[in-house]
């Protein structure tokens, strides 16, 4: 019996006003299909679990965004994870009872931390997901955290903030390159590296997975799961062919 | 009828929505005599071992399970709806009392990183109905507490319970199967194909 789970590989399903979208480093948006459809295909083609982020997240597409979690869930059962706009336990509540397993907290945690903890108490560290959105910046750890996807600097050190995430109790961090995303150049390895030997949590890596190496690069360095977006929804990449190469590489794949 | 135990905690949405795959209508409810005359009794439980505890205690879970393994009616824990089947739970240094249908104390997993958060092997139990049919398939686990010791010693006048075991830093207990009482510590409802034929196979024992 294998000592570690699977390294899980995890489809990103950028959503406003019910519809997934994806462009290069979040601006230049495109059109790429109804997320509960794209959720069933990717569960079929063996994705281990799903991330859904709201990206516009206003109220009225909030409200869309609940129907969407609560549509997927009664068709796929697999791990979904839902962010985008989660500002208080309330928002919170309201995703869980949607459906979503686990919701990520960005902005509104970098804005008051205490969110973080206030999260974690009520129902458990295991539904928090920290997602940093980081970036190469003359910070101490070498890396930041921005804000607006990726279009801001928060000031704060990215590393300083998931050890300070796993002290209020969080459960995973999702760390995405800023730098990366989009480029389909490669995982940050060095930052990826860097967090691993910081966090206590499972980490996520994600941003700019472009070819099958990046994703057993990424494993190596210290991911324990990989998240992407573009790569599949345009079908550069299908998932079961990410699993087979991983496979072939000696990791273990559900 | 299938009863999903409402007491404010773990997804009793998701676990409907496991039963309605299969056709099987279920009713989320705490209502006493309801839960304890269903065919199948579902507990799930996300969280703090304590908070679940809290809320059990307020519908009168204990009685309820008792009522139902009297009467040899299958009941089956989900995650944390596993853990409070134990004896007791040790949590941030809080112990609680659990349900105490086993001996036991769930604990936190020995490893560097937590939560155990994905989809790991089990090595199923001989003679195992939930597990039928499932073969070198991995299931959704997302803990950092867990039964690490099955403390049941064989007896000749007792059937034995089927346990099966994972592994994250150390063994701890992924399935028991004891009787009427069965639990899970990973979570069917979201472990895909093979998840939903282990509740399949739990659903055919409520008949």
């Amino acid at each position: 019996m294998n000592k570690r789970p699977s390294i899980r590989i995890i489809p990103c399903l950028d959503v406003t006003d019910g519809r997934v979208v994806k462009g290069v480093n979040f601006t230049n948006l495109v059109d790429a299909g109804d997320p509960v459809e794209m959720a069933k295909v990717y569960n079929a083609e063996g994705a281990d679990e799903l991330t859904f982020l709201d990206i516009t997240a206003s109220s009225a597409a909030r409200e869309t965004m609940h129907e969407v979690v609560s549509r997927c869930a009664e068709e796929v059962f697999i791990p979904l994870t839902v962010g985008g706009g989660v500002r208080s336990v309330d928002d919170v509540n309201k995703l869980l009872r949607a459906g979503a397993d686990k919701v990520s907290v960005n902005t509104a945690a970098l804005a008051r931390p205490e969110l973080i903890n206030e999260i974690s108490e009520r129902f458990g560290s295991q539904v928090l997901v920290l997602s940093v959105d980081a970036r190469r910046a003359n910070t101490p750890s070498g890396f930041e955290v921005t804000t607006h996807g990726g279009r801001q600097s928060s000031g704060v050190d990215a590393i300083a903030w998931i050890e300070e995430g796993c002290r209020r109790g969080i459960g995973e961090v999702l760390l995405n390159s800023m730098d990366a995303d989009g480029t389909r150049a490669g995982y940050d390895i060095e930052m990826i590296s860097l967090a691993r030997r910081h966090c206590r949590t499972p980490l996520i890596a994600s941003g700019g997975a472009g070819s099958l190496n990046d994703f057993e690069k990424a494993i190596a360095a210290g991911a324990d799961a990989l998240l992407a977006a573009s790569i599949f929804h345009f079908g550069v990449f299908r998932i079961g062919a990410v699993k087979e190469h991983l496979r072939n590489s000696g990791y273990i794949i559900r | 009828m299938i009863a999903i135990l409402d007491y404010g905690f773990g997804n009793v949405r998701s676990a409907q929505r496991a039963f309605s795959r299969h056709g099987i209508a279920s009713e989320i409810t705490s209502e006493t005599q309801m839960c304890i005359e269903a065919d199948g009794l579902v507990i799930p439980g996300v969280g703090a071992f304590a908070a679940c505890m809290d809320g059990l205690d307020a519908v009168g879970a204990s009685a309820i399970v008792d009522a139902r393994l009297v009467a040899n009616r299958p009941t089956l824990g989900i995650c944390v709806g596993m853990q409070v089947l134990f004896t007791t739970g040790v949590e941030h240094g809080v112990t609680r009392n659990g349900l105490a249908q086993w001996p036991g104390t769930i604990e936190q997993l020995q490893s560097d990183v937590l939560p155990h958060i994905g989809w790991s092997e089990v090595q199923v139990a001989g003679g195992s109905t939930l597990f039928r049919g499932v073969t070198n398939e991995r299931f959704y686990f997302v803990h950092s507490y867990a039964a690490q010791k099955w403390e049941i010693e064989p007896s000749e006048s007792l059937a034995p319970a089927k346990v099966t075991w994972s592994e994250y830093g150390s063994a701890f207990i992924a399935a028991v199967e004891n009787g009427p009482l069965s639990a899970t510590q990973f979570h069917p409802e979201k472990s895909g194909d093979a998840g939903a034929t282990l509740i399949e196979n739990w659903i055919a024992t409520c008949r």
